[in-house]
């Protein structure tokens, strides 16, 4: 049921998407495609796991919030450049996958999305209240001259939409390749029937820890760009349970398992969000949020698989989940 | 020293009987119907809200109040099945999941944006004030509080063991098939279900209202406890809700006193991941 993208649409898009900043003076709408760009990554990422492997984590934030902190703290403790410090989130954020995956994967269902819940929860406690780690102040990232080694502009910040992009083309690619492989295919018999898939003689576990790794690096990667992008990182913006809600959000609402879901989800989601954001919540009052859940849930009802999904079949009092 | 323990145990017996109660609402949706309900604490919010109201605007004691947070909250429960719950039955996990996300997301949204995000209290009631024994301090709202959440429970447990209403709920939980081919109305029983875990956290939410802030988030930090309580007593199981409540409060408040009240919530949440890995039918599960 996948739909087909040629690649000359895509080529096309591309094109678009790499002359915006040219025809496009205003930071704010600058600053919003960045910021989609990047969710579409976050989305990306999940759905390996989420969406492939169909393993829903509400727990994501601690890979982006992995990524954030450890490119920060090596850059402020032993001086890294911040791209060594990228890679070294990834691996860094990699292990804690593993690590997280390792009991995590004995549980099924509504126990392992708890589960990822919990430990989300814990780390951001632990960083609040943990001062090696800036605790609730937070870290302050240095303003340093405008460099791609720096990985720090400030006069235009079309070099930070570019770095976007080209994350985003990266994760397609895993996510392509991933898609392709044995892996992509192993994952989707694992969530289709696990018992199916072990009888088939797929190492179950393995697979899994293999996609949350990979699934983890990525939204690692994201986590790092968004430390460099605001020079500023604290439990409540990196590691909150509400950014793990939305890097999850974005590939359900475009697609659950479908390549270009999160990009489509991203697209839609997150300039809905920060127009409503403006829109409706001045004054400190939350009709954006009220919003943003009236949407969830009309999803949930309307198109559990997402707006490039099947349309959901009817079937009156269903099969008990 | 012993002072000191007896007042953690006491303390704790407090705390965890109000979860015990909370616990007890979540743990019967999902006993019934296998959802777990996201926004379990955004009801205990909203109880907690409705019982401010009322004190504020009708100067209605908090404990007058409670037959009519209790009706509220029913009522709520019953409408959120009807109108977003059912809708998602037939759907596949994720949807169930973000179902009730969402409608966390939108009471806590709907309830700052009535009220603010400021916290509020209610400084007067008639459980105002505190019982001195000796060395031992029990505050009367949380001496309430534990009474109330004790008979929420036992009314709960005699409602569904005692009952011809009870008895098609459970049944309705077992073979929900089974149950219809024998004429119970499984559609309502999941409603009841989804009403009755309601004002189990309504009775929690207006005690609590007696001695806790009340601010918009307030329910995210009972929610994610209260899995673990489930957790840790079974899910589906009332009784075990009970014990798990119990344990889980004694753990924070031992926590919060040794350790350091941020930490507390991590202890709850390691007990969570510890028992779902351990044993993972827990205490007093069926399954």
């Amino acid at each position: 049921m996948r739909r087909q993208v040629r690649p000359a649409a895509v080529a096309a898009a591309a094109v678009v998407l790499l002359a915006l900043p040219a025809g496009i003076s205003d930071p704010f709408t600058l600053r919003l495609l960045t910021v989609t760009a990047m969710y579409a990554t976050l989305g990306i990422a999940w759905n390996i796991l989420g969406g492939y492997a169909g393993q829903l984590s509400i727990g994501h934030s601690i890979f982006f919030g992995l990524g954030a902190y450890t490119s920060t703290l090596l850059f402020l403790r032993l001086g890294w450049n911040p791209w060594i410090g990228l890679l070294a989130g990834m691996a860094v954020a990699a292990a804690a996958a593993v690590l997280v995956g390792f009991p995590c994967f004995l549980l099924k269902g509504h126990y392992f999305v708890i589960a990822t819940a919990v430990l989300a929860e814990s780390l951001t406690v632990l960083f609040t209240a943990w001062d090696a780690v800036g605790s609730a102040m937070g870290l302050q990232l240095p303003v340093l001259a405008s460099s791609l080694a720096a990985f720090q502009f400030h006069r235009s910040k079309a070099p930070y939409y570019y770095i976007a992009l080209g994350m985003l083309a990266l994760a397609l690619a895993v996510a392509a390749a991933v898609e392709r492989s044995k892996l992509g295919y192993c994952l989707k018999a694992i969530r289709e029937d696990e018992a199916a898939a072990m009888s088939l003689a797929i190492d179950v576990r393995r697979y899994k820890l293999v996609a949350i790794a990979v699934s983890a690096a990525l939204t690692a990667m994201a986590g790092t760009f968004y430390a460099q992008f605001v020079l500023f990182v604290d439990p409540p913006s990196v590691l909150s349970l509400s950014l793990s809600v939305l890097i999850a959000l974005v590939p359900i609402l475009g697609g659950i398992g479908t390549l270009w879901g999160p990009v489509l989800g991203a697209a839609v989601l997150i300039p809905l969000s920060e127009l409503s954001r403006i829109w409706l919540s001045g004054s400190g009052r939350t009709l954006d949020l009220i919003a943003y859940g009236g949407l969830i849930m009309a999803i949930a009802v309307w198109r559990p698989m997402g707006l490039l999904g099947r349309p959901r079949r009817e079937e009156p009092g269903g099969p008990r989940v | 020293m012993a002072e000191t323990a007896l007042q953690l145990l006491l303390n704790g017996v407090f705390v965890g009987l109000t979860l015990s109660l909370i616990a007890s609402g979540l743990s019967l949706v999902y006993g019934v119907m296998n959802i777990v309900n996201f926004a379990h604490g955004e009801f205990l919010m909203l109880a907690m809200y409705a019982t401010l109201v009322l004190y504020q605007r009708a100067g209605l004691d908090p404990l007058a109040a409670l037959p009519l947070t209790v009706l509220l909250l029913f009522g709520l429960g019953r409408l959120t099945y009807g109108a977003l719950v059912r809708r998602v039955l037939g759907a596949p996990a994720h949807a169930q999941i973000f179902g009730t996300f969402g409608l966390m997301i939108a009471l806590q949204g709907a309830a700052q944006f009535v009220w603010g995000a400021d916290y509020y209290a209610i400084p007067t009631s008639s459980v105002a004030g505190r019982l001195v024994l000796g060395r031992l301090v029990v505050g009367l709202p949380q001496l309430a509080a534990g009474l109330g959440a004790l008979g929420g429970m036992v009314a709960l447990w005699l409602l569904l063991e005692r009952t011809r209403l009870g008895r098609a709920l459970r049944a309705t939980a077992q073979d929900r098939d089974a149950a219809a081919l024998l004429g119970i109305d499984t559609d309502r029983m999941y409603g009841l279900a989804w009403g009755l875990g309601a004002a189990c956290v309504a009775v929690s939410g207006t005690l609590l209202a007696t001695h806790y802030y009340i601010f918009p988030r307030v329910g995210a930090v009972f929610t994610l406890v209260a899995f673990a309580a489930v957790a840790l007593g079974g899910f589906g199981s009332i009784p075990g809700a009970f014990v798990a409540g119990l344990v889980i409060g004694l753990v924070e408040v031992t926590a919060g006193y040794l350790a350091s009240s941020v930490l507390k919530y991590v202890f709850a949440y390691a007990i969570y991941l510890l028992v779902v890995i351990v044993r993972p039918q827990g205490l007093l599960g069926r399954w």
